[in-house]
C-alpha cells in the first residue's frame, strides 16, 4: 500500500493550465467513482481549487498507479498528457505525505498561511468519505492532516498578520483601538485599494461608515453599497472630530485634512485617538499629523512597509511550521509501513502454527495415554517455542520495513517461509 | 522555614520572569504555561511564608525593609493574578514578574529580623491596617507602571512605523491605557487611606510626625503627582502617553519614598 499525491498548483503551472484542470463539485461523485475504478487503486481523494489541483490516492504499486492517475486527470479533463506532463507533479511515500501535511498547513500556499486551503481540503476529503471512497489509510492519513495543520495554526503565528496593504489597515487600527465595535470610519474619496479596505472595515463589525466625496452622487453610491451614510464633502471639517479612522484616497494635489483640523477635533474627542490612512498619491492628509499625540498616521509606504513586516514574519514562523510537520511524518510513515508488515507477519504465524498443530496431532496419535494435564504442558512448550523462535525475526522484520528498501526486505521474508 | 519558602518563592519568580520575557518574544504556549504556573506557585508559596511569618510573631510582620519589599511583590502578583481573570492578557506578566522578581531580590539580602514593636499590640491596630493600603495600593500603582511601559513601547512601534517582535505580542493601545487608568483609580483611594491611617499610626507610636520630616514630604509630593495625574485621566482627557510617562515616573517616586520611609520607621522602631 503506497500513499500517492498527484497534481498541478499556481507553483507549476500557469492560470491557462490550471483553469482547464478543474473537478467540479456538482460532478465530483463520477470522479471519484473513476478513479477508484482504476487498476490498482484502492482509496482516493481529489482536492480542486483555483490554485492547485491534486489526488490523493492508495495504490498498490506506485509507478503505475501514478501513470492511472496522470491518465485520470488528462481524461476526466480533455488534456493531452504531452502538455499535462509538464506541470504535474508527484509525490509518494515519506515525500508525498509531507507534500499533504504541508498544503494543509498552507505552507504551499500563494499567500502562506492563507486560511482557505484547509476549509477546502476538509470539503475534498469530507465528499470521498460520503462517497465510500476512502479506507483504513486515507481517513487516517486526511485526520492527521488536518491535526497537523491545526497544531501548525496553533504552535505558530503563521497566520496571525495581515499580508494585504487594505487588511493591515485594520490590523493596526486593533492594536490602536482594540475594540472596533464602536468606532466610526470615514471614507474620503474612492479607488480600489481605498474601498477593499473600507469593506475590511465593515466586514470587522465597525459602528458606522461615513463616505464622503467632491462629488456627491459618488458618495451616496458607495454609502449605499456599505450600508454607510454619505456626507458633504464641504462637511469633513465639521464632522472630524465624530470619527475614529479616517480613509482618504482622492485625486487632489494639496492636502485635504489639516493638522489644525485634527488638533481641533483631538480636543474636542478629549484627546480619544483617531488614525489616517492616507492610501493617495499625492497624500492627502498633512504627514504632520503624525507627531500629534494620540493621532496616527500611515501613507501607502507605511502600509506597505507593515505588510513586509508581517511577510517576514510569517517566513520565520514558516520554519517553525516545517520543524512541526518534519516530526509528524515519520510517525505517520512508520504506521503505513506497520500496516503493510502486518499481513505478513500474520501469515508467518499462522504457517508456523499449522506445522506445529500438524505436528502435535501426530504426537498426541502416538501416545494415546496422556493426561490433560500432560497434553496442556506438551500445547504451552511448542507455543513457548514457536514465540521464541518468532521473535527475533518479527522484531527485525518490523524494523527493516521501516527502511526504504522496506518492501524488497518484506518481499524476501516472504519468499523465505514460502508464505506467497 | 519561612526562609526557605521566601528563597523558593524568589526563584519560581524568576523563573515565571524568564519565561514570560521568552512569551513576550516568541509566544510559544509552553512558555506561557511554565510562567503561569510559577508565579501561580509562587504566589501560594509566599502567602504561605507571609502566614508562617505572622504566626510566629503574633503580628503582621511588616516593621521592616525585608518584609515591607516582600509583601509589596505579593501585592503586586495578586493584582495581576487578578487582572489575568478580567482581561486575559498574559503578556503584562512580562513586565510584572520582573519587577515582582527585583522586589525580592531587593529583599533578599536585608536583615530579616522583626523588630518588637515598643507600643502595646492592642494600640497597635492601625499599623497593620496602614500597611496593607498601601501596599495594596502599591500593587495597583505598581500594575499601572507596567502597562505604562508596554503603552509607551507599543505606541512608538505605532508611531515610528517599526515594527518589531514585540508589536505583535502587545495588545492594543486602547487596552492598555484602560487598564492604566482603571489600576490608578483603585490605587488612590488606597494610598489615600493608606496616608490618613499613616498620619494616625504615627501620631499614637511616637505622639507626633515622625522622625524627620521629608517621609511626610516626599509621601504628600506622591499623593499630589497620583491625584494630578488621575483627575487630568478624568477631567482633561489626560490619556495614552502624557498618561504613562506620568504613571511611571509618579511610581518610580513611589518607590523611593517606600524604600525611604521603610528605614526612616525601621529604625525608628529598632532605636526609638
Amino acid at each position: 500500500m503506497n500513499i500517492v499525491v498527484v497534481g498541478l498548483s499556481h507553483k507549476t503551472a500557469p492560470v491557462e493550465i490550471r483553469e482547464k484542470v478543474t473537478f467540479p463539485a456538482d460532478k465530483m461523485a463520477g470522479y471519484l467513482s473513476d478513479l477508484t475504478c482504476r487498476k490498482g487503486v484502492s482509496e482516493g481523494v481529489i482536492l480542486s481549487t483555483c490554485n492547485r489541483v491534486e489526488v490523493v490516492a492508495i495504490v498498490s504499486h506506485i509507478q503505475e498507479g501514478i501513470e492511472e492517475i496522470k491518465g485520470f486527470i488528462a481524461q476526466s479533463n480533455g488534456i493531452s498528457r504531452d502538455i499535462l506532463d509538464n506541470h504535474l507533479y508527484s509525490h509518494t511515500s515519506e515525500e508525498g505525505i509531507k507534500h499533504v501535511f504541508r498544503v494543509a498547513s498552507s505552507l504551499d500556499s500563494m499567500v502562506v498561511g492563507e486560511p482557505q486551503i484547509l476549509g477546502q481540503m476538509k470539503d475534498a476529503y469530507q465528499y470521498a468519505l460520503e462517497h465510500n471512497v476512502t479506507g483504513i489509510i486515507l481517513n487516517k492519513f486526511f485526520r492527521k492532516a488536518f491535526s497537523v495543520a491545526k497544531r501548525v495554526r496553533t504552535e505558530t503565528n503563521i497566520a496571525s498578520s495581515a499580508v494585504s496593504i487594505s487588511y493591515a489597515a485594520v490590523e493596526l487600527a486593533k492594536k490602536i483601538f482594540g475594540d472596533l465595535s464602536d468606532k466610526r470610519v470615514l471614507l474620503i474619496g474612492a479607488g480600489e485599494m481605498c474601498e477593499l479596505a473600507a469593506k475590511h472595515f465593515v466586514n470587522s463589525g465597525i459602528k458606522e461608515i461615513l463616505v464622503t466625496n467632491r462629488t456627491h452622487s459618488r458618495a451616496e453610491k458607495l454609502a449605499a453599497d456599505f450600508g454607510g451614510k454619505a456626507l458633504l464633502f464641504e462637511n469633513i471639517e465639521l464632522d472630524l472630530d465624530e470619527v475614529d479612522i479616517i480613509l482618504s484616497s482622492t485625486g487632489s494635489p494639496v492636502h485635504i485634512i489639516s493638522v489644525a483640523q485634527v488638533k481641533k477635533a483631538l480636543k474636542k474627542r478629549r484627546n480619544s485617538p483617531m488614525f489616517f490612512i492616507d492610501i493617495a498619491v499625492p497624500r492627502d492628509i498633512d504627514p504632520e499629523i503624525n507627531n500629534l499625540d494620540n493621532a496616527y498616521l500611515y501613507d501607502i509606504d507605511n502600509l506597505q512597509g507593515v505588510v513586509q513586516s508581517n511577510m517576514k514574519e510569517r517566513e520565520k514562523e514558516a520554519a517553525a511550521a516545517e520543524e512541526i510537520i518534519a516530526g509528524e511524518i515519520g510517525q505517520f510513515h512508520k504506521w503505513l509501513r506497520t500496516l503493510d508488515i502486518t499481513p505478513t507477519i500474520v501469515s508467518l504465524r499462522e504457517k508456523l502454527e499449522g506445522i506445529r498443530r500438524q505436528e502435535i496431532d501426530k504426537l498426541l496419535a502416538n501416545l494415546e495415554d496422556l493426561s490433560d494435564k500432560q497434553k496442556k504442558v506438551i500445547e504451552s512448550a511448542t507455543n513457548a517455542m514457536i514465540n521464541k523462535v518468532l521473535h527475533m525475526p518479527i522484531s527485525n522484520l518490523k524494523k527493516m520495513a521501516d527502511t526504504a528498501e522496506g518492501d524488497l526486505h518484506i518481499d524476501s521474508a516472504r519468499k523465505l517461509f514460502d508464505l506467497d | 522555614m519561612s526562609h526557605t519558602l521566601f528563597r523558593l518563592t524568589t526563584t519560581l519568580y524568576l523563573l515565571g520572569t524568564i519565561s514570560y520575557v521568552v512569551y513576550l518574544f516568541f509566544p510559544k504556549k509552553w512558555a506561557y504555561r511554565t510562567a503561569s504556573v510559577s508565579l501561580l506557585a509562587g504566589f501560594i508559596l509566599h502567602t504561605g511564608s507571609f502566614t508562617s511569618r505572622i504566626s510566629k510573631v503574633g503580628f503582621p510582620p511588616v516593621t521592616n525593609l525585608h518584609d515591607a519589599l516582600s509583601f509589596m511583590a505579593w501585592a503586586v502578583i495578586g493584582i495581576y493574578l487578578l487582572i489575568l481573570l478580567k482581561y486575559k492578557i498574559r503578556v503584562i506578566g512580562a513586565f510584572i514578574a520582573p519587577l515582582a522578581f527585583l522586589l525580592m531580590f531587593s529583599a533578599y539580602s536585608l536583615p530579616k529580623d522583626i523588630a518588637p514593636l515598643v507600643v502595646p499590640y492592642l494600640k497597635a491596630f492601625w499599623l497593620p491596617v496602614h500597611i496593607i493600603l498601601v501596599v495594596i495600593g502599591n500593587g495597583f500603582f505598581a500594575v499601572a507602571f507596567a502597562v505604562a511601559i508596554m503603552y509607551l513601547i507599543q505606541e512608538n512601534q505605532l508611531k515610528s512605523k517599526k515594527i518589531g517582535k514585540m508589536y505583535y505580542s502587545l495588545p492594543s493601545l486602547d487596552i492598555l491605557d484602560n487598564i492604566n487608568h482603571k489600576a490608578l483609580s483603585y490605587g488612590f483611594p488606597l494610598l489615600t487611606l493608606g496616608v490618613v491611617s499613616g498620619a494616625i499610626v504615627s501620631e499614637q507610636m511616637r505622639g507626633g510626625m515622625l522622625k524627620g520630616g521629608m517621609s511626610e514630604l516626599w509621601t504628600i509630593m506622591v499623593w499630589i503627582l497620583y491625584a494630578v495625574l488621575l483627575h487630568g485621566r478624568i477631567y482633561s482627557g489626560w490619556r495614552g502617553r502624557k498618561a504613562s510617562r506620568v504613571s511611571i515616573a509618579a511610581f518610580i517616586i513611589l518607590l523611593v519614598t517606600f524604600v525611604g520611609i521603610n528605614i526612616t520607621v525601621g529604625e525608628g522602631f529598632r532605636f526609638h
